[in-house]
This record gives structure tokens, sequence and C-alpha cells, in this order.
């Protein structure tokens, strides 16, 4: 079913300040928590609120290729999960711990 | 109720949702107020005509990664206890320095737009699998094909590093 454009009655900007907005609770979320899969998760929200402006003007423009680099953005944000949480299990593993302080020892 | 509002709706409880994620202190409860996070962003696609990839939002984002999340938190058993904390100072830090990233991005993005909308005399299904396909497969088949090599590398770089070994670090 294909429903009338939302944009007859909402403007465009609405969905700019929403997906801002989502971005930057992402910012803070990685700045304000020191749990590395929290972290991750906010990236994945950064990346959803990325999303979701594209297919606002996707939507607005009529065209279908701000949904198609969704579909990309996806892919690379499986890839970056799935590699991300192995390097996090690794490290889990060996020192017990999931703390981003942890991290201060790559300094060597 | 019209459209209006509930997109209204729709938009505070993505925003309460998100909120939540970074508010909790408990991962687990975290991570699920994530996966409503991406339903409400799923029923801003359907608002938005994107009905494909509304479907493929909720497939992928909600069943296969966050399951990942999930499955990962659990493997490692953490809990609130253990749960590390960062100072008061930092997260003020934090929130103020979002809090001027958002008032730049909303003051540069506001009035981006002056040509008014094209798509609202249009016959608007270009959220629908058989419009999307056909771009995909003809315009964008060599990104397509590309993503499929960087998929290969995230496997096999996943299974590299969960391999056990023993003289690491």
């Amino acid at each position: 079913m294909v429903l009338a454009s939302i944009f007859e009655s909402l403007s465009i900007q609405y969905y700019i300040v929403l997906s801002t907005i989502l971005f930057v609770i992402g910012v803070i979320g990685v700045l304000i928590r020191k749990n590395a899969i929290i972290l991750l998760m906010c990236i994945e929200l950064m990346l959803n609120a990325v999303n979701l402006m594209l297919v606002a003007f996707s939507s607005y423009f009529g065209k279908a290729d701000g949904q198609l680099f969704v579909f990309f953005i996806m892919v690379v944000a499986a890839a970056e999960a799935t590699v991300g949480l192995s390097i996090l299990v690794l490290i889990y593993r060996n020192t017990r711990s999931i703390d981003l302080g942890i991290f201060n020892k790559l300094k060597g | 109720m019209n459209v209006e509002t509930i997109a209204y709706i729709l938009g505070g409880l993505t925003i309460g949702s998100a909120l939540m994620v970074i508010l909790n202190t408990h991962p687990i409860r975290s991570i699920l107020y994530l996966i409503l996070t991406f339903f409400m962003i799923s029923a801003n696609y359907v608002l938005m005509n994107a009905q494909f990839l509304a479907i493929v939002n909720i497939i992928v984002y909600a069943g296969a990664i966050m399951v990942l999340f999930l499955f990962v938190l659990m493997m490692l058993n953490l809990s609130k206890d253990n749960e590390p904390r960062s100072t008061i100072m930092m997260k003020a830090a934090a929130v103020i320095a979002g809090g001027s990233l958002l008032t730049v991005f909303v003051a540069s993005l506001k009035k981006a737009i002056v040509s008014k909308s094209i798509a609202i005399n249009l016959n608007n299904n270009q959220g629908m699998v058989e419009v999307l396909g056909k771009e995909l497969f003809s315009t964008y088949i060599l990104p397509f094909e590309i993503s499929s090599v960087l998929f290969i590398a995230a496997i096999v770089g996943a299974v590299v590093l969960a391999k056990r070994e023993k003289n690491i670090l």
C-alpha cells in the first residue's frame, strides 16, 4: 500500500531536527559511557540517525538513491559490529574487563 | 488524529528511547531500549513511504546486529556492579560538547531546503522493493558487489580474531 506523502503536512525540517537530535544522543553516549559495548551501540545509533535523514531526503525528493545508500550503510554497520565485537571478546579474554580505560595499554 | 500528530508522537518516543539507551546503567536494558529505538525508526520509515527499508531495518538491526550484541553481552557475564563509571566532570563536558554540536547542526541545517517537495504530486512508490531492486542492480551494481567483498573480509576477520591463541599478548 502506498500512503500519501507525509511532506504534504509536515516540513523536512522536522526530520532534520529529529535525526540531528538522535545523532547528538549517540555522540553524548560515546563520550559519557566507559563500557565498550555501549560505545559500539552508540555508533549504531549514530548510523541510524544518518539513515533516517537519508530516507527523509529520499522521500522528500521522490528519488530512490538515498534509500540505496541506507543499504550500503547497513552493510558497513553489520561488518563493523562483527569485527568490533570479536575484538571486544578478545580483549575481555585477556583482561577480564571491557572498560575503555584498558585501551590505554595500547600505548605500550 | 492526523498524520502530523502521529509523526510528532513517534519522534518523541524515538528520542525518549534513545535517551534511555545512554542513561541506563544496566547494559542489557540499554540494548533492549536500543532495539525499541530501531523499531521506532522503522515506524518513521513507514511514515515516509520506505516500507521495504522499514522491514529490512527490523530484520538486519533488531534481528541480527542487536542479537549479536545481546549474545556477546550475556557471554561476557557483566553486571551493574562492574560497570565502569566516568566522572561527573566528564559527563558535564560531554553534555556541553553535544549541546554545542546540536546547536551548530540545527542552526546550519534549519534553512537548508528552500525548494518545495516534488514528491507530493508524484505517484510516490519509490520505497517499494521493485523500484529499489531495479535501481540497485543497474546503477549501483558495482558498489553492491564491492560490499560483498567487504562482508567476506569481515567474516574472515571475525573468525581469525575469535580463534583462541595461547601466546597472544
